[in-house]
């Protein structure tokens, strides 16, 4: 069958910009500026543990807090009628229209000591809060900018979950906390593991939502990257295998992820 | 069953809503501000909107990010669509470890794909004599965009009944008219997705095309980002603006298409049924 | 859907003339590459000069030293003019990554300043124009701080706690806590460098935030009331918030002198030295000096640029001897001690 042979012109493709980059990544992270062969990049990466905790620390919060909205939100909106789903869903898509960095942006203004939400809190009367430039802020940056994609691979999972399903357990006797943990949360398992490598990924590697809400405080593994290749401490090689290592965590996900899954992944949804 | 939810429930998703809007608000407001400042409102203009279009380097880096972006996600769309019907053909044995090297620039962390493309591009460049510029940064565009089309491709080839293109062969098609007849406006919903998303995701790159772009070319993104270390000029949320509404606009007008013809079908699936 | 496509092609169509129009072609005499420093010219300039010479200039910017260093070292980018500091340029002279300026191609250099040719950071005067210099010193908000600021300890005073900023580069942030311990900002002592470490971090909970740029806005608005930040630039936030004082600190502080540059292997040379040369002419000096205010080393532009100034700005520009006397100006260190600085500087910022 020559169909197949479709799929030749993108795997010579993805040889060469997916595949070849990604070993010059590794052939970096275990060589030293001159060329020859070192772990000295890993056994330095053991002074920026701290970087590693932190990143995976906040990320891991924020993953959290994902879950938490996205999931109700998701399975609120399962329930509502194909029209609004549709609308909804386009008006979860629709801040990624607004430049992502515009949007971090636009949160500094917000949360600045002297900026809107402090003024309308003095305005009703209540204290001003300090968020910006601490780690909370950089919490709120992130869940800001990955919500939608923890909501919706959770929401295309839910939407196609058997009704009948539910209410057969519901004629079985089961109450809603039995439902939920026996039928709709397994279901819905797949959407929840895709959503959380979607939010957790980009959260761990980000590098200008510390920059611009944590007031260069709260460096994370993106910004030490950075550092390494555009920034003020110029060693790529030391910012590869930190990329490397980043890049083992996302293979592990990625594992996981095949394992619940169905070994395709199906996880962006519009 | 169709339960209504609850007004807890409504409320929850309002201030989601606010949550996810707030900023939006605020950057549109104040392109509408007389003063620079992103905090104190000192009264209406649409100066900013004038300026706007006499700001070169403004008007220069939107025609690089709409050009990077809408070239990018047709040939992904293009490429895409066509290597999803390629791999639905392969055996599994081949698909699966394709399907899961073509995950990686999704799953990827953006700054490990921008790293790595920036560290092949000038690796390429010394051999080749040549320098990031507008050719790697579309290149690093549609490497990311295509897995996207394939991803949202793919699905729909699978719902496709198989027999269906055998069937307009054995009826005398080529097998590429019953490509263009029978299979693409069956798998049309996943491609323009694809290419939705596609765009959605180059239009609103930064850290890719921070790594790619080199010297000559800027992006919207990496000119606000050169602009956050300072202040951003209320230029930038007015040209935010436009955008936004025009995809907006875009997009319910895709959105309203996709319903209605949702509604004939269901229409003639019904009269089909009741016949 | 396919009437969508039709409207994205055609959309796409649209843009591809313009952009070939507007991309690297215009123009017959080509084009030149330059990367600045953000918010250190200005940028109607370019226009003049594409206007003149029919040169088209491609301009980005970065916000320190060391980033514009990995940008050139990473490769890739090719600029044909960049900013940096002395130190800086001695680094880039030392590692072989500047090409010799031709300065048959840049008569204006006669319109430097004497005191401003073979400088210490390029002795032989063969890589580098100078463009700026100035100082680094505090600037405050008077408003938010009654008492009148001398001393570096302002910035280390807990009563000021969440109201700080600082510098977000290693060198800047060190220097000053070198300065303020009373020791050389071009120390290679590693006991000294140390305790510098120790104050920054004693520092770190009473900071609202590192920053380069973005004190521009936070000094401004109120949002911080002090931070130490470049001379020129404090003129420049004053406009806005009258507020805003300056002063360099008793202990002294950093003299910089910036200069233009040809990185190795810019591939306009040529057009690279008549941009130098262009902003070297005195029409080009005033107008830089007005938007961004630092003291230009064109002797005449300054000469009539000061002319209109108050005295407290002619002295904040252009320092007088005695202020210079207490300022150190940066060397290039040590490939050593500069793995150090990489070191604490991280070890700072993750702690």
């Amino acid at each position: 069958m020559r169909t197949k042979f479709l799929a030749v012109p993108y795997v010579v493709w993805m040889a060469i910009f997916v595949v070849a980059p990604i070993i010059l990544v590794v052939i970096y992270a275990f060589t030293t500026a001159d060329g020859s062969f070192t772990l000295g990049n890993f056994s330095n990466m053991l002074d920026y543990l701290s970087v590693f905790g932190r990143s995976f620390y906040l990320a891991f919060i924020s993953t959290v807090i994902c879950i938490l909205i996205g999931y109700p939100i998701a399975y609120i909106l399962s329930k509502q009628g194909a029209r609004f789903q549709r609308a909804v869903i386009m008006l979860f898509m629709l801040p990624m229209w607004m430049n992502f960095l515009l949007r971090t942006y636009s949160w500094m203004s917000i949360l600045e000591n002297t900026g809107l939400l402090n003024r309308f809190l003095n305005f009703i009367g209540l204290p001003s809060i300090s968020i910006i430039n601490t780690q909370a802020a950089v919490v709120i940056g992130m869940v800001y900018n990955f919500l939608p994609f923890m909501i919706l691979p959770i929401y295309s999972v839910i939407v196609k979950i058997d009704r009948s399903l539910i209410e057969a357990a519901q004629d079985l006797g089961g109450n809603s906390v039995a439902v939920f943990r026996r039928v709709l949360f397994p279901l819905s398992l797949p959407g929840i593991i895709s959503g959380i490598t979607m939010v957790f990924v980009p959260a761990v590697s980000t590098f200008v939502i510390s920059q611009l809400l944590g007031g260069g405080k709260q460096m994370l593994l993106g910004d030490l990257i950075e550092m390494q290749f555009l920034g003020s401490a110029y060693n790529p090689h030391l910012g590869s295998a930190i990329a490397l290592v980043m890049m083992i965590v996302v293979t592990i996900f990625m594992y996981i992820i095949n394992k619940f899954g169905d070994g395709e992944e199906q996880a962006v949804m519009l | 069953m169709r339960k209504k939810s609850s007004i807890g429930g409504k409320i929850f998703m309002a201030l989601i809503f606010l949550f996810l809007y707030a900023p939006i608000f605020v950057l549109i407001v104040f392109s509408f501000n007389k003063a620079k400042s992103r905090t104190q409102w000192t009264g209406f203009t649409f100066d900013w909107y004038k300026e706007l279009f006499s700001d070169s380097s403004i008007m220069n880096a939107l025609y690089t990010t709409l050009a990077v972006s809408i070239i990018a996600a047709l040939v992904a769309t293009v490429v895409g669509t066509i290597t999803a019907v390629g791999l639905s053909k392969m055996s599994r044995r081949w698909r699966s470890p394709l399907l899961t090297i073509n995950n990686i620039p999704v799953m990827n962390a953006e700054i490990v794909t921008g790293v790595s493309l920036c560290l092949l591009f000038v690796f390429l460049g010394s051999f080749l004599k040549f320098n990031l510029g507008f050719g790697t940064l579309l290149i690093a565009h549609i490497t990311f965009d295509i897995p996207y089309v394939i991803l949202s491709v793919m699905p729909k080839i699978h719902q496709m009944d198989n027999n269906l293109m055998d069937a307009a062969q054995d009826l005398g098609c080529t097998w590429f008219q019953a490509f263009r007849k029978v299979m693409i406006p069956e798998i049309m919903p996943g491609i323009v997705n694809g290419m939705i998303i596609a765009f959605t995701m180059s239009i609103d790159d930064f850290v890719i095309s921070y790594f790619t772009a080199g010297s000559r070319v800027e992006t919207l993104s990496m000119r606000i980002y050169s602009m956050t270390r300072k202040q951003i000029s209320p230029k930038i949320n007015a040209i935010s603006t436009l955008l936004f509404v025009s995809v907006l606009v875009l997009l319910v007008i895709i959105n309203v298409r996709q319903s209605r013809q949702e509604a004939k079908a269901k229409e003639l699936e019904r009269k089909l049924v009741n016949k | 859907m396919k009437k969508i496509i039709a409207v994205v092609l055609v959309l796409s169509l649209l843009c591809l003339p313009t952009l070939s129009g507007c991309g690297s072609s215009s123009g017959s005499a080509g084009e030149v590459n330059v990367y600045n420093w953000g918010e250190y010219i200005d940028e109607s300039l370019f226009e003049l000069f594409e206007e003149q010479t029919g040169i088209k200039v491609n301009y980005q910017t970065y916000p320190n030293n060391e980033s514009m260093y990995s940008t050139l070292k990473t490769g890739g980018a090719s600029y044909d003019v960049i900013f940096p500091s002395d130190y800086m340029v001695s680094r880039l002279i030392q590692e072989d990554m500047l090409e010799k300026i031709n300065f048959d191609n840049v008569p204006n250099f006669e319109l430097v300043d004497d005191v401003f040719k073979s400088p210490d950071y390029d002795p032989t005067s063969e890589y580098s124009v100078p463009y700026t210099w100035g100082t680094v010193g505090l600037i405050y908000n008077s408003d938010m701080i009654d008492e009148e600021i001398t001393s570096w300890s302002a910035l280390f005073n807990p009563d000021y706690s969440g109201q700080i900023l600082m510098f977000d580069n290693s060198r800047d942030a060190f220097g000053i806590a070198l300065k303020y311990l009373g020791y050389s900002q071009n120390t290679t002592d590693e006991n000294e460098l140390n305790e510098a470490y120790e104050l920054l971090e004693s520092q770190k909970p009473i900071l609202q935030a590192y920053v380069m740029d973005q004190i521009f806005s936070k000094l401004e608005s109120g949002e911080a009331a002090i931070g130490p930040y470049y001379a020129g630039d404090y003129l420049t936030m004053k406009e806005t918030n009258p507020a805003l004082k300056f002063v360099i600190p008793d202990e002294g502080s950093n003299l910089f002198y910036d200069a233009m540059c040809i990185p190795k292997g810019a591939e306009n040379k040529e057009n690279a030295e008549k941009f130098i040369n262009f902003m070297c002419s005195t029409e080009a000096c005033i107008a830089n000096m007005d938007v961004t205010g630092y003291a230009s080393v064109n002797r005449e532009a300054w000469e009539e640029y000061s002319a209109d100034l108050s005295e407290e700005d002619k002295n904040v520009m252009y320092p007088s001897d005695e202020v210079i006397e207490r300022c150190d100006v940066f060397i290039n260190l040590p490939q050593e001690i500069l793995d150090k600085y990489d070191e604490m500087w991280i070890s700072l910022k993750s702690s």
